[in-house]
């Protein structure tokens, strides 16, 4: 039976990672690179590194630097960031990423989405998409780390992207984001009822319990996570151990 | 462990093949061209895309003759990792109908599923359950977790070309072997301690 994912974020800016919460108030939390090799160690099922600033700065991604860090990693990672052409994609496929995240450039550019996953296959494209709620009872998804509304709801575009052919969906809360008090069930399970490909939940995760209730409840695909990691001592084991005992088969 | 070749024809995550090659402490070599392959003491096809595009690819670089006369006449032992195994059907029909390098007979489809909670593509980690001894599973167990990631899976013509199976939407062949000739729908290379070993028992052939 396939394994239910549990996966750490890292998110890169300025040289380091970084913890935000509400995609705001920074705070970091060390070196990418140290923080490969400890989850390499560790033997998690998949990573996903998101570069923050990347859009936002002009930047391409940094090919480099994720050149090196897939040099230690040797479960499947996703990367993300500034990845605005089919070249981008190319470049990030070859120096060692698994799947490449879409998410600013995707409202506008269905058609990227279909360029991928017919060169590289739907498999390796992941849209990200970031939503908020919108004060009327929905949500609204959000571009550029959270600083540029669409206008759009994250279930259509999570459709839309589908039909164009991602993937997979990441899909991240940023009012939830870093409060480690939870998903945003009602966003997760609108947007997983949406979809027939998988759907990744983030933002919010604060205990094993709200990962339980995202998966079960909302029916996410899997789970990401990052401040229970660096701000408690509960490792991705341990989660996977306390899901096992309620009924959600992981990879131990 | 000698030479082994990594098949280099532009499509997908060769890097992280190559890595895991040298971790496991054999020397990659990643190359495309006929006098390199004829050094080698093994070769790997990797990729990750679409079938009709890989092989349009390998027959550009005249690729598909090459590993054919190292595999068929020099038999030399090849592993074709995820989209690499698929491609060693006769045929294929992700991005239109297509022949495959038929090393193994059979078939490419993609996944058909109806229930909401079978989704394509087959995304993480899920078990293989051996169906023969070969030599490939050396000191793993029958059931590990590999990880996959994939829409499309090999249907192979004989039963007796199948090495190991997976369960997801029913039944599908997670591993085919013929002679020397293996095939991986899952990425060894990203399966952490298991995936290595069974590299390592692949470039030990």
């Amino acid at each position: 039976m396939l394994k239910t994912r549990i996966m750490p974020t890292l998110l890169y800016k300025d040289l380091g990672l970084i913890k935000s919460i509400k995609f705001d108030s920074w705070r970091r939390v060390g070196a990418p690179l140290q923080a490969i090799k400890v989850f390499n160690l560790r033997e998690v099922d998949e990573l996903i590194f998101l570069d923050i600033s990347a859009t936002n700065a002009g930047r391409e991604p940094d090919f480099a630097l994720i050149d090196e860090l897939a040099d230690y990693c040797f479960m499947p990672m996703t990367v993300g960031g500034g990845v605005r052409t089919i070249e981008h994609v190319r470049k990030l496929l070859k120096v060692g990423a698994d799947k490449v995240s879409l998410n600013s450039i995707v409202p506008d550019n269905m058609s990227l989405i279909t360029e991928i996953a017919n060169k590289f296959g739907s498999q390796c494209v992941v849209v990200s998409i970031d939503a908020k709620r919108d004060g009327k009872g929905g949500h609204e998804a959000y571009t550029h780390s959270g600083k540029m509304a669409t206008g759009r709801k994250p279930e259509n575009i999570a459709r839309q992207a589908e039909e164009s052919g991602a993937g997979e969906i990441l899909l991240t809360s940023i009012d939830n984001d870093g409060t480690m008090e939870g998903y945003d069930l009602e966003l997760i399970k609108k947007v997983s009822d949406s979809i027939s490909i998988p759907l990744i939940a983030s933002g919010g995760c604060g205990s094993f319990e709200h990962m339980l209730q995202a998966l079960a409840t909302a029916k996410a695909s899997a789970v990401a996570a990052a401040s229970i990691y660096y701000y408690t001592e509960q490792t991705p084991l341990e989660a996977k151990r306390y899901l096992e005992a309620n009924g959600i088969k992981v990879r131990i | 462990m000698g030479k082994v070749a990594i098949i280099d024809y532009g499509m997908g995550n060769i890097d992280s093949v190559l890595r895991a090659v040298e971790e496991c402490g054999a020397e990659p070599v990643l190359t495309n061209e006929k006098a390199v392959l004829e050094t080698c003491s093994s070769i790997i096809l990797p990729g990750v895309g679409a079938f009709s595009d890989a092989m349009r690819q390998l027959k550009k670089l005249s690729l598909d003759l090459i590993i054919k006369e190292q595999v068929l006449e020099k038999n030399i032992p090849f592993l074709g990792i995820c989209l690499g195994m698929q491609l060693l059907a006769s045929r294929g029909t992700e991005g239109g109908d297509t022949e495959g390098l038929n090393l193994i007979k059979g078939s490419v489809a993609r996944f058909e599923s109806n229930a909401k909670d079978i989704r394509i593509p087959h995304m993480g980690w899920n078990e293989v359950v051996f169906k023969t001894d070969s030599q490939l599973f050396n000191g793993i167990d029958s059931g590990k977790d590999f990880y996959f990631v994939h829409s499309y899976h090999f249907k192979p013509d004989n039963d007796s070309d199948i090495a190991g199976t997976t369960p997801y939407c029913g039944e599908f062949v997670s591993v085919v072997g013929r002679g020397l000739i293996f095939g991986t729908q899952f990425h060894p290379e990203k399966s952490q301690k298991t995936g290595f070993r069974l590299l390592r028992n692949f470039l030990e052939i």
